[in-house]
């Protein structure tokens, strides 16, 4: 019995130390902002809105979620779409050597990743006149994305049975209609994954966007969060608390939307 | 409506597997027409080369004088109806029996009406917002019905209509659909691994073998003369007693027994050659005392039919089957005596009939 007992404090200790590891820095996110002179300690807030005001009179701040929200949505856009008629392809036409180049590009863009592949694609960049552009910086990230984008996809459009197709196919849909009426339809959830998943990805990128974007009025909130500093160079608590916290908000909100809508079911396919 | 013909139709997939070898079949104007045979026969692939979802190999299809042999599925004007269904999950009832006319670019009120008016004529008129997933198998049949009826096609195609239905509601769509076919006169054909939905439902009926038609015929044609050794014990749900045999004389000595030669080869053997002799266990008179041209043996097995028993003589080492009717069911270990009927016992020579 006192074993019993011990273990279990012993069990919810090691429980509680977990969380607090985990809570600390989140209980700081949301009160930081609310006081006037942050530290890195966790104090109970005196509900100022001074940092927000500073925030709101920073030339780039505001701006440059502006931009993380053209960036990201630009490219998960660009990724579901061209991943799901990537995908619906791959996973429908016999090509020989198929499997061998999913598992190639998925390999490639797991092992070379962005840090290893800096020089080249800044080199590229340079050359194609895209540096300094959220429209190359947008395919650059798409290009990234997009295998291991298509490779989710594909088994979910694997899962799905081929006789709704054949059955529109015989009703006389072309293929575009089928796609549209059928197959967007039935994926639907493994859409939103792959959307939102890209989104999260670019809204968090530091990186490409540091490498790419020099021009201070393009660069994404990642980048600005990084310049966040006072004059005698100290990190600007007040500020980055603030800024952290707006920066964090539309994930946050963005999650539970697609969360109470699709349940992020990673399994796709249809219930019989 | 229209008549569906194959000429010469091949299948051979990648690989050089021959699913269909040089098939020929006429199916005329309005006939409910069976593809049966089991797992592997190439009959499936036979009904979706005919809605071109498979390509042909060689040869041609033609529906209602038109050959269709390189027309993309949805220019034939044939409908399909799928094992599984294939109701769109996301679509209630009505935009599923509606989808053929929304692809056909008829407006949405006019086709709204023709999916009330087909979904109401099959019983779903209550059911008609709910989605695929609420419905029962026998209501998505139906609705699996009501659409390839929306479609007005010339030719209906069935895969496996009933085999997704469970037991009990499984004779009872058999008896619905074959009424429905019959007052919509559409030309249909269907496949099904179970012989006893073909005799059922179908005009006539294609017996398939890897690939090849054994027999084509009236499901009474079928059962009663099948035309090889094969379809003979395809056909029927107690199989044919087929047993190795020889010509003596006016007689046959099969299984250590003398019986008479069938009237249907009469005349048609010649003394001394090996003959398989086939007989349905429902075409053999059960008695306990010997007669003439009887197979005799010890019951080995005697099974309950319901209305009669399936008893199994063993007949110097041959297992002979006969059917019995109730209440004069032997016991196992006793003396029996089966006579074939001489009007429907069958010969067969190298796998022919005689």
């Amino acid at each position: 019995m006192t074993r019993f007992v011990l273990g279990r404090i012993g069990f919810c200790t090691l429980i509680a130390v977990l969380l607090a590891f985990f809570t600390i820095p989140l209980l700081w996110l949301v009160t930081a902002p609310f006081t006037s002179d942050p530290s890195y300690e966790v104090k109970v807030p005196d509900f100022t809105w001074d940092n927000f005001q500073a925030v709101v009179e920073h030339p780039y701040a505001l701006p440059s979620l502006y931009n993380s929200l053209v960036l990201s949505v630009g490219t998960a856009v660009l990724v579901v779409l061209l991943a799901a008629l990537a995908a619906y392809a791959l996973s429908r036409v016999r090509l020989p050597g198929r499997d061998a180049l999913l598992y190639a590009l998925l390999l490639l863009s797991s092992i070379i990743t962005g840090t290893a592949a800096m020089v080249p694609l800044f080199q590229l960049a340079v050359e194609l006149n895209l540096i300094d552009s959220h429209l190359g910086l947008i395919l650059i990230l798409t290009g990234g994305l997009l295998p291991a984008a298509i490779f989710m996809l594909k088994d979910f459009m694997d899962s799905t049975p081929k006789s709704y197709e054949e059955s529109a196919r015989v009703f006389g849909a072309s293929p575009l209609q089928i796609v549209r009426h059928v197959v967007v339809p039935l994926v639907r959830p493994g859409l939103a994954t792959i959307g939102v998943w890209a989104l999260a990805n670019v809204w968090g990128n530091f990186l490409m966007p540091y490498l790419l974007l020099s021009d201070v009025e393009k660069q994404p909130a990642a980048v600005i969060t990084y310049t966040l500093y006072t004059e005698g160079g100290q990190a600007n608590l007040s500020m980055l608390s603030t800024f952290g916290l707006l920066y964090s908000i539309p994930v946050v909100l963005m999650y539970l939307f697609v969360s109470k809508k699709y349940g992020f079911r990673f399994h796709g396919g249809i219930k019989r | 409506m229209a008549a569906i013909e194959l000429r010469g139709l091949t299948k051979v997939y990648p690989g050089g597997v021959k699913a269909l070898d040089s098939l020929d079949l006429d199916i005329p104007d309005g006939e409910f027409f069976a593809l049966l045979g089991p797992s592997g026969c190439g009959k499936t692939t036979l009904l979706r080369t005919i809605a071109g979802l498979e390509t042909a190999t060689g040869g041609a299809v033609v529906i209602g004088e038109r050959d269709v042999t390189g027309v993309q599925p949805g220019g034939r004007d044939v409908a399909m109806v799928f094992q599984d269904y294939a109701l769109f999950p996301h679509m209630d009832v009505t935009d599923n029996i509606a989808y053929p006319l929304r692809i056909k670019k008829v407006a949405k009120g006019a086709r709204r009406e023709k999916a009330e008016e087909v979904g109401a004529r099959l019983g779903l008129d209550h059911l008609m917002d709910r989605r695929p997933g609420q419905l029962s198998g026998g209501q998505q049949q139906r609705v699996a019905l009501a659409r390839v009826m929306a479609t007005q096609a010339q030719a209906f195609l069935f895969d496996e209509p009933l085999s997704n239905l469970d037991a009990r509601l499984r004779l009872e769509a058999r008896t619905f659909l074959k009424k429905l076919q019959r007052e919509l006169g559409v030309t249909t054909v269907f496949v099904t691994h179970d012989q006893a939905e073909a005799l059922a439902m179908a005009d006539r009926m294609a017996v398939m073998e890897a690939g090849h038609i054994r027999q084509i015929g009236t499901p009474v044609e079928v059962f009663q003369r099948p035309a090889n050794t094969f379809v003979a014990g395809f056909i029927g749900s107690t199989p044919m007693n087929l047993l190795d045999g020889a010509v003596r004389g006016d007689t046959l000595e099969v299984a250590g027994c003398k019986v008479a030669v069938p009237i249907a080869a009469e005349g048609r053997l010649t003394d001394g050659e090996k003959i398989v002799y086939g007989v349905r266990p429902e075409y053999m008179a059960y008695s306990a005392g010997p007669a003439e041209g009887v197979l005799s043996g010890k019951v080995a097995i005697v099974e309950n039919l319901g209305a009669s028993h399936l008893v199994t003589l063993d007949v110097n080492d041959v297992l002979v089957q006969a059917v019995v009717p109730e209440g004069s069911e032997p016991a196992v270990g006793d003396d029996g005596h089966a006579l074939p009927r001489r009007d429907r016992a069958l010969v067969y020579r190298d796998g022919e009939l005689v």
